[in-house]
């Protein structure tokens, strides 16, 4: 399974280090990730593999989240097939 | 990879603009559950419902954490327990009710539809008697919903049961006055009542429908209203194109949502309605939508016309999302549950005969309008005959929920709270239809049933 994940804050030193290593500790890997400044705010995208994790989709979410919390910035994890859903045809 | 801009305007559609999925409804057939002793076709229910919808709320949760999706209500919809309870007797017909809710309370389903009955051509003993029996059902219990037809374009209009239906609407307002009459939303009268309707108080699972299927019911009011805000200087068919293309998105969530639950809980998928469903959620109003497309206040001039473009732009960008297509379909215009209605009653600007005229151009009708408690049952029966009349002459569903909140007056407000949220009860016409309800009997159908 696939899943979108993004982060968005005030841009800050270690938000890239500290998202991708709590994913490479639960053996996420980071297909694409892509990041920019929009409307003033730090925006990371990243498409992940998670078919080596051993979490659930909602534990794995909550770790996230709680990350998020910790370094300031809101983090999200979608099912990929939503983006697809919406936007392709 | 999807651009930044496709990924952070999905996401902004959840965060910002509210867009959730209303319900999903999962549709069961009781016909094998029948049986001539009471408790043996409860047993029966409860172990079919349990069955199909016991793992309901757990897969709209997993749904929920896996798309960041919010699913606001997880319903049930059966077969019309009038056609199942045919011998039972007054007493019977309450412990069914109270089993169904019961039912539903265990899997902590949000509301139960089905206690329901068509009778839009003629009706026997033994449904009146069910009928009869609707405002005891109510008000022993808090989540089974019950419908009527009363007409439909092939058969004509019931007028006898309009007639009784004005008292029963009274009563039922009676029985639960201490919550406002909440008794009432729960209860709706239909012209040419679709049989796959997600959306309650109206859902039932159709004679014609299989063992079980699930249906969705689409919501997103917010989404549309957003990108309306963008288009500040647009001309109307750039408007009309904006809001297809929203409701292309919608509805391919709701697809997405169909699909999955329908894999997760082996059940068939059914219809995805398309509908926009306002919340009494501020952001999250069909009022808002009309407004924001430059009406000062929603019930003024324009209004009928700005809600017939959103309704029909609106099925024509779902129609290309979704396989099946069904309900509803088009945008609803409840007052209580739609903060931008209760702002315009408040403000003296939306009257009901204006929604009435609104009617004619969206989906249902009359919805979730609060009337003085000491309004006349044949007024009631008048304003149900108005509508059933523009749904069976115009080819159309039409529904009336109307709520005659007891012991209050006009200017009073009335709270259910949750989705079904707060009004100012409404001024009425008083003038008597007495006369007219009184006749009784049944309208023919009009000419265009004759199209075969």
């Amino acid at each position: 399974m696939r899943a979108i994940i993004t982060v968005v804050g005030k841009d800050k030193v270690g938000i890239i280090a500290a998202i991708s290593s709590l994913l490479a500790q639960n053996n996420v890997n980071i297909l694409d990730i892509s990041q920019t400044i929009m409307q003033g705010f730090f925006t990371m995208i990243m498409l992940v593999d998670l078919k080596e994790c051993k979490l659930k989709f909602s534990e794995l979410k909550e770790l996230l989240m709680k990350k998020g919390q910790e370094i300031g910035v809101d983090v999200n994890m979608q099912h990929e097939d939503l983006f697809n859903s919406i936007n392709r045809i | 990879m999807f651009t930044s801009q496709e990924i952070i305007e999905t996401i902004n559609m959840v965060k910002q603009s509210n867009l959730d999925i209303r319900t999903i409804t999962v549709g069961i057939s009781l016909f094998d559950c029948c049986s001539d002793i009471p408790q043996r076709f409860i047993d029966n229910m409860r172990k079919k419902i349990i069955k199909y919808a016991g793992n309901l709320r757990n897969v709209a949760n997993e749904i929920e954490d896996m798309f960041g999706l919010p699913i606001v209500n997880r319903r049930v919809a059966l077969t019309p327990i009038s056609l199942l309870t045919f011998s039972y007797s007054y007493e019977d017909l309450i412990k069914v009710a109270v089993a169904i809710d019961e039912i539903a309370k265990e899997l902590e389903v949000d509301l139960i539809g089905g206690y329901s009955a068509a009778v839009h051509k003629s009706y026997d003993e033994n449904t009146k008697k069910f009928i009869s029996s609707i405002p005891d059902a109510l008000a022993s219990t808090e989540r089974l919903c019950s419908s009527v037809d009363v007409g439909t374009t092939r058969s004509g209009i019931n007028l006898d049961v309009i007639a009784y239906l004005g008292f029963i609407i009274k009563d039922i307002a009676q029985k639960t006055k201490d919550k406002d009459s909440f008794g009432c939303a729960r209860f709706v009268v239909f012209a040419n009542a679709p049989d796959d309707n997600p959306f309650m108080a109206g859902a039932f699972h159709g004679t014609g429908e299989g063992d079980c299927c699930i249906n969705v019911g689409i919501s997103g009011p917010g989404v549309v209203k957003r990108a309306l805000e963008e288009k500040k200087d647009a001309s109307i068919d750039e408007i009309y194109e904006t809001i297809k293309k929203m409701a292309f998105k919608i509805t391919r969530a709701g697809q997405l949502v169909m699909q999955y639950a329908s894999k997760k809980l082996q059940i068939p998928a059914g219809i995805v309605d398309l509908s926009l469903a306002p919340t009494p959620k501020v952001g999250d109003s069909i009022a808002e939508i009309l407004e924001e497309m430059g009406l000062e206040k929603v019930g003024g001039y324009g209004t009928t016309f700005a809600l017939a473009l959103l309704n029909d732009a609106v099925k024509k960008g779902g129609a290309m999302a979704a396989t099946f297509t069904g309900g509803l379909s088009g945008a609803f215009i409840p007052v209580s549950e739609d903060s931008g209605m209760v702002r315009a009653v408040e403000a003296g600007a939306l009257s009901i005969e204006k929604l009435e005229a609104m009617t004619s151009v969206c989906s249902v009708g009359l919805d979730m309008i609060v009337v003085p408690g000491d309004v006349e049952a044949e007024v009631i029966s008048a304003i149900i005959a108005d509508e059933i009349a523009i749904g069976v002459y115009n080819n159309k569903t039409t529904a009336v929920r109307v709520i005659p909140a007891y012991g209050k007056k006009e200017g009073d407000e009335v709270n259910f709270g949750g989705l079904l949220g707060r009004s100012k009860v409404m001024s009425i016409n008083r003038s008597s239809p007495k006369r007219l309800i009184e006749r009784g009997g049944r309208v023919p159908p009009p000419i265009i049933s004759l199209r075969n």
